[in-house]
């Protein structure tokens, strides 16, 4: 087992155990912290990748500005179930398995043919700054200035869901 | 034991979107089912990512990068509905909103 074997499975099943706090821990701001934590072994995932520039933006964008909003969320809202929440929930507990089950079942024969799609190893892409955005400013300007149409009318969305209510 | 390939990164992805799945389906706080969400797109970028670095091309990254961007202003827009729900209803239980049910 090599040296790059062993940070994966470590960053891997790190990465699991938040994904599994996050999913039975009763409190939302443990939830959201573990969730931070999660994104940072992500991005040592993409580390492992030499996906660079996303290790960055991952760390940078998603569990600096993303989660924080979210925990400045739950903790304003500061909202408590009544009831836990693995009570009383039979169509979840119904259909959680079966849900997962059918996702699984679906990914096995990608699983099976995902050697065959790996290239030689001399042609394996490294995700560096240059390599990633020269593409994006090139040949995807367009998606580039939607993108950007998009997060304008998300700020505005979210001014005019935030305003108090007035009577018309 | 085999090296780690493509087809490790693909299970840890399906994983994790596997365990997102969950956490929308079993949770009742909305907050924790839009935690469920992100962790579902970001499953999806894993995939992407790993596809984009053993097939050697860019488009993958290219696209976790656009999905990241698009990522931030979905949580903007769902938060600020969760706020205002909130402050409608006074609670985020996805059991007792259902008044679109009819």
């Amino acid at each position: 087992m090599t040296v790059y074997d062993a940070m994966f499975w470590f960053f891997s099943l790190a990465l699991l155990l938040c994904g599994v706090l996050v999913l039975i821990s009763r409190d939302a701001v443990a939830s959201a912290l573990f969730m931070v934590l999660g994104f940072i072994f992500l991005a040592g995932l993409y580390l492992l990748l030499e996906a660079w520039f996303l290790a960055l933006i991952q760390i940078l964008v998603y569990a600096g500005a993303i989660m924080v909003l979210f925990l400045f969320v739950v903790m304003l809202l500061d909202f408590r179930e009544k009831r836990r929440w693995w009570h009383g929930n039979l169509l979840g507990w119904l259909g959680a398995p079966l849900a997962v089950a059918a996702l699984l079942a679906a990914l096995l024969p990608v699983l099976k043919r995902a050697g065959a799609l790996a290239d030689a190893p001399e042609k394996w892409f490294e995700g560096t700054l240059e390599n990633v955005m020269t593409p994006v400013f090139t040949r995807y300007l367009l998606p580039v200035e939607v993108t950007a149409l998009i997060l304008l009318a998300a700020t505005i969305g979210v001014v005019v869901l935030g305003r108090k209510e007035t009577k018309p | 034991m085999m090296h780690v390939g493509l087809e490790h990164y693909l299970a840890v992805s399906g994983a994790l979107f596997a365990l997102g799945l969950a956490c929308i389906v079993l949770r009742r706080n909305a907050l924790l089912v839009f935690m469920g969400l992100e962790l579902n797109l970001n499953a999806a970028n894993l995939a992407l990512v790993a596809f984009s670095r053993y097939g050697g091309h860019a488009e993958g990254q290219v696209l976790a990068t656009f999905i990241i961007a698009i990522a931030a202003a979905e949580v903007a827009i769902g938060l600020a509905i969760i706020v205002a729900l909130f402050r409608r209803r006074a609670t985020i239980v996805t059991d007792l909103l259902r008044s679109l049910k009819g």
